[in-house]
């Protein structure tokens, strides 16, 4: 910065500044970028690279070259696994999306208990994964918990005893951590629709659930474009929480791909194969953000930053 | 929200008849929500021997805070000054670096580069940055750093910043263009700029930023089981882990640690809901 040009010299000024914007401002974003190349891009091309070879997490790393690949991909553990981590997503959007987008419409709404129930609804978010799925753990044992307690047989339940009832309450207590934060984003997308689409409609006749599906879910695309794909790569990375509240089992009931990539590098030490399952963690989430991108006509985070 | 009394607001939403389906629906989940968090409060304030007994939903008839006392001695102050170093450790740099970065986005959308460093951050949104945890593991052992607080403070910095960039730009965005002609026509550096203009008036996303970061740090899990070993340098939720594993047939003592665990954060939200909220309703829905 030349802090020598005479300040009363409005052309000097005029190009110092000129140049100042050119040549400063992609400094200001290199801290951002070197934290950013250092532990999360370098290593994505580094997981990429470890998937040829073979490493115990403590010894040498050998080149293997496609050992590792091979053993994963004929490994009948993968198909599960994809499977698994496929019917959480398909199975916590199904049920996040819908209830979200009714809480985000009705909170929205003038209602006179709005501030209390915004207060409560959100602090599901702020306690750890971890936090959550002990409390459900205990909240759920068959012999002492909530059901026993109280005498409802329905709640009394080997919960994670049994492959299908694992994978329900799995997908149960995921909805019941991220409702509230995808309700919130919903929230805010209906109190951006002009006021005046329902003013006409209303004028036509229309009456709430009309409305609804004609203004509301339209207006809306974009909002579910986005909170969808929050969702959905989010879904990609539930570790903690079923990691402490199954396990991945009873028998791999709930064994997504990013345990199985735990399980296999950290508890196995196979770096190798649990790199496989990285690079496929990060091919899923790619397609996955691609496809919705295709779906939702434009980029969901870019339309943010465009600002339409 | 401009609160006019005469007439009931209502942004958007048709809700002048009663919305019955939407308030019931809203009760019911509310409901939904508290009756977990009511039964690790009271469960955590009874004695062990009677808590097999008691009516898991009524509140004991004689609370008792021997379960906080047993976790407190569990080296639980540790783990807190821990996640405090960890968080404050992270957060700072993360939000600081972000601004910066979405500073120099939005006032370079002309440059290709910082376009480009644009695109890169938001393919970090796009794909799943836990994936990316065994070089990281590989990194930190050959920094020499395995097993310490700073091991936790790097990759959570480079986790915060996709979103932190997205929602700070989105914010920088609002702020009028002639407000920057003005400060150039002053003789202002983008580095003023950016302090003494921008970064005051986008202070409400620079605490949402702060709180949100601070929240996913503070609660993160599988950097501290990967990276640390010791139990000194455990943080909170890893330590909730492990005590559970070691205490799992004391119910009681369990709750009061996911009470102590969560206290902190449950302040900080107290004190910074309304930004939070609504800082993260604006930067994720336009």
């Amino acid at each position: 910065m030349a802090t020598t040009e005479p300040a009363s010299d409005p052309a000097a000024r005029g190009t110092r500044t000129r140049r100042d914007r050119g040549g400063v401002l992609p400094w200001l974003a290199a801290p951002a970028l070197v934290f950013f190349v250092g532990f999360a891009v370098i290593p994505l091309v580094g997981v990429f690279a470890l998937s040829f070879t073979t490493w115990d997490g403590i010894g040498a790393i050998v080149p293997s070259g496609l050992t590792s690949w091979q053993a994963v991909l004929t490994d009948p553990g993968l198909p599960h696994a994809l499977w698994v981590t496929f019917l959480v997503m398909v199975a916590s959007w199904a049920v996040q999306t819908p209830s979200s987008i009714l809480l985000g419409t009705f909170l929205a709404g003038y209602q006179r208990h709005r501030a209390v129930l915004s207060v409560v609804y959100f602090v599901p978010l702020l306690l750890s994964s971890a936090a959550i799925a002990i409390a459900y753990k205990a909240l759920l044992d068959p012999n002492f918990g909530l059901g026993a307690g109280l005498g409802i047989g329905l709640l009394s339940q080997d919960w994670l005893g049994r492959p299908a009832l694992a994978f329900g309450l799995v997908v149960f207590v995921v909805s019941w951590q991220f409702i509230p934060f995808h309700a919130l984003i919903y929230q805010g997308g209906v109190r951006q629709i002009p006021r005046s689409l329902y003013e006409a409609a209303q004028l036509d006749g229309a009456g709430r659930v009309r409305q609804f599906f004609t203004i509301t879910l339209p207006q809306l695309r974009y909002t579910i474009i986005t909170s969808s794909t929050l969702m959905v790569v989010g879904s990609l990375t539930f570790f903690d929480l079923i990691f402490v509240l199954t396990e991945g089992g009873p028998a791999d009931a709930t064994r997504v791909l990013a345990l199985d990539m735990y399980k296999r590098g950290f508890q196995a030490n196979l770096m190798g194969p649990a790199s496989v399952i990285a690079v496929i963690l990060v091919l899923v989430g790619l397609v996955l953000a691609l496809l919705l991108r295709r779906l939702g006509g434009r980029d969901a985070s870019q339309s943010q930053l465009e600002g339409v | 929200m401009s609160t006019t009394p005469t007439r009931p607001r209502h942004h958007g939403g048709p809700a002048i008849r009663r919305n019955w389906l939407g308030n019931l629906s809203a009760w019911l989940w509310l409901a939904v929500v508290v009756i977990p968090l009511y039964w690790i409060l009271i469960t955590s304030l009874k004695a062990q021997s009677g808590y097999y007994a008691s009516n898991p939903l009524i509140p004991p008839a004689d609370p008792t805070l021997d379960n906080y006392q047993f976790v407190l001695q569990s080296d639980f102050l540790t783990y807190f000054v821990n996640t405090v170093v960890v968080t404050a450790g992270a957060v700072v740099p993360a939000v600081t670096v972000s601004f910066m970065a979405a500073y120099a986005i939005v006032r370079g959308w002309s440059s290709r580069f910082l376009r480009g460093v644009n695109g890169l951050f938001l393919m970090g949104l796009a794909i799943p940055l836990q994936a990316t945890v065994i070089p990281i593991y590989l990194i930190i052992i050959r920094l020499h750093l395995y097993d310490s607080l700073l091991a936790l403070i790097l990759p959570s910095i480079a986790f915060a910043i996709p979103l932190s960039v997205l929602i700070l730009a989105n914010f920088i965005r609002d702020v009028p263009k002639e407000l920057f002609e003005a400060m150039r026509v002053d003789g202002a550096t983008e580095w003023m700029t950016m302090w003494r203009l921008t970064a005051p008036l986008t202070r409400p996303a620079l605490l949402t930023v702060t709180i949100f970061n601070a929240l996913t740090i503070w609660n993160g899990f599988l950097l501290p089981l990967i990276l640390t070993q010791s139990p000194d340098k455990r943080t909170l939720p890893l330590a909730l882990w492990t005590f559970q594993g070691q205490y799992s047939v004391n119910v009681p003592a369990i709750a009061a640690a996911v009470v102590l665990t969560t206290l902190p954060i449950l302040v900080l939200y107290a004190f910074g809901r309304r930004q939070l909220l609504g800082g993260l309703a604006a930067g994720f829905s336009r």
